[in-house]
């Protein structure tokens, strides 16, 4: 079953680097929302305090992360939200997914893989917030400095992370320090802000990929969690 | 009008929902179209490129700390705690993308278009940006180096594109007409 896949390679979302896609499609219509219902969606995704679903962008990163993987390649980004959406609404009880059923089905919609959402049983914590900003005060300097060499670890492929697959296990270098931000992989979770420095690391483009192009720097920000001191020779 | 898709109408239902309970009203859904459809949008970036590329103390504070940079303008559409602008050279090309959701600096580019949050262009352009760029239209210089920009954290990328070789010859609001969505997003020229 989809929902209870387990994936220990990078997940659906975590497109950088996969193989298989085709020509980017520029589409037609160059309205912001073409339908409504995108723009409902646009709306809904701003009722995290008020019906106290959620509270980070974070968390609602990650719900959006763990909806049916299908749904996360087909039904496009507002489709994606709205599952993300429903998940946190079910799993903070503020909507009965029974009743959301009926409702669409009421409406005509109720077609097989029409869910997205993947609501877990047991929520994780909701722990309080300091702000809608990331950025906090330094609580410790930087571990890593301009220019020094660093390695990207590999993720362990549960929960929310921000460190992309294509990284994992390669070695950069630190080109910008951008002070200490809230941790997504703690926050997403509930699990509190535990800031973090962050830094702009540099890769090689032939470091990630065997048939990347030449020249090109791929530059990435990343959480010092992620990152793992190089001797230099 | 097409068959309305299963999405629309989980949407219509989840709304609808909500609205009972209390805690939306149909008129928000109408802000939010009003919002990113009129007062949100690109010409918010162009503004910038435009200014920076005819005023050199500002093409400088810009590229040095664009969130104070471009403070006075007082940009409303959020996703920008952080603004970085990096400068297209004779020697280097940017491109911005997210590779994990859709990250994307609102405030100065309104909403991304669609093909920035599709799997096509999130998978591919950080291994072939060339490629993926040409195909959109624009073939970077041989010879310039590309540095492409995953915005994995909560800093927003934009692009400073090249500005056009007779720039004397243009005012600061032609220039704004020059620059393009694309342009700041790194896959045209300007």
């Amino acid at each position: 079953m989809a929902g209870t896949m387990k994936t220990i390679g990078p997940k659906v979302h975590d497109l950088g680097g996969q193989p298989g896609y085709g020509a980017v499609q520029r589409e037609p219509n160059s309205e912001v929302f073409p339908e409504r219902w995108q723009a409902s969606v646009f709306a809904m995704a701003g009722l995290g305090m008020v019906t106290a679903a959620w509270n980070n962008t974070d968390r609602f990163r990650h719900a959006v992360e763990r909806i049916d993987p299908v749904a996360y390649l087909t039904h496009g980004y507002y489709g994606r939200w709205l599952g993300g959406i429903e998940t946190l609404l079910i799993e903070a009880g503020v909507i009965d997914q029974q009743v959301l059923d009926d409702r669409s089905r009421d409406l005509g919609g109720m077609q097989a893989g029409s869910v997205a959402a993947r609501p877990k049983s047991r929520a994780d914590p909701m722990a309080a917030v300091s702000g809608a900003a990331s950025k906090r005060t330094a609580e410790k300097p930087p571990k890593f400095s301009l220019q020094q060499p660093v390695v990207a670890i590999a993720s362990n492929g549960l929960g929310h992370t921000r460190l992309p697959g294509y990284v994992w296990g390669k070695k950069g270098v630190i080109t910008a320090v951008h002070g200490h931000w809230v941790f997504p992989d703690t926050n997403a979770h509930g699990l509190g802000e535990c800031p973090q420095a962050l830094y702009t690391v540099c890769f090689n483009s032939e470091d990630l990929f065997p048939d990347g192009e030449e020249q090109t720097l791929i530059n990435l920000d990343l959480f010092e969690p992620y990152l793992l001191g190089v001797n230099n020779e | 009008m097409s068959e309305p898709s299963p999405q629309s109408i989980r949407a219509e239902a989840l709304e609808a929902l909500l609205i009972e309970k209390g805690f939306l009203k149909a008129e928000d859904v109408d802000q939010v179209i009003l919002r990113y459809g009129e007062r949100v949008g690109p010409l918010n970036g162009a503004q910038v490129i435009a200014r920076a590329w005819v005023d050199d103390q500002f093409r400088e504070d810009l590229l040095n700390d664009a969130s104070a940079a471009i403070a006075v303008y007082q940009f409303e559409g959020g996703q920008v705690e952080k603004l970085v602008v990096v400068e297209n050279t004779a020697t280097v090309h940017n491109v911005v993308v997210c590779t994990l959701c859709s990250c994307y600096p609102w405030a100065l580019l309104g909403l991304p278009p669609k093909w920035y949050k599709d799997p096509e262009y999130r998978s591919r352009v950080v291994k072939e940006p060339r490629k993926v760029i040409s195909e959109m239209g624009f073939d970077v210089a041989a010879g310039k180096s590309v540095k492409v920009w995953d915005s994995s954290a909560e800093i927003r990328y934009l692009v400073l594109p090249q500005p056009p070789e007779n720039l004397q010859s243009y005012n600061e609001n032609d220039l704004t007409g020059l620059v393009s969505r694309d342009g700041m997003i790194g896959v045209a020229e300007r």
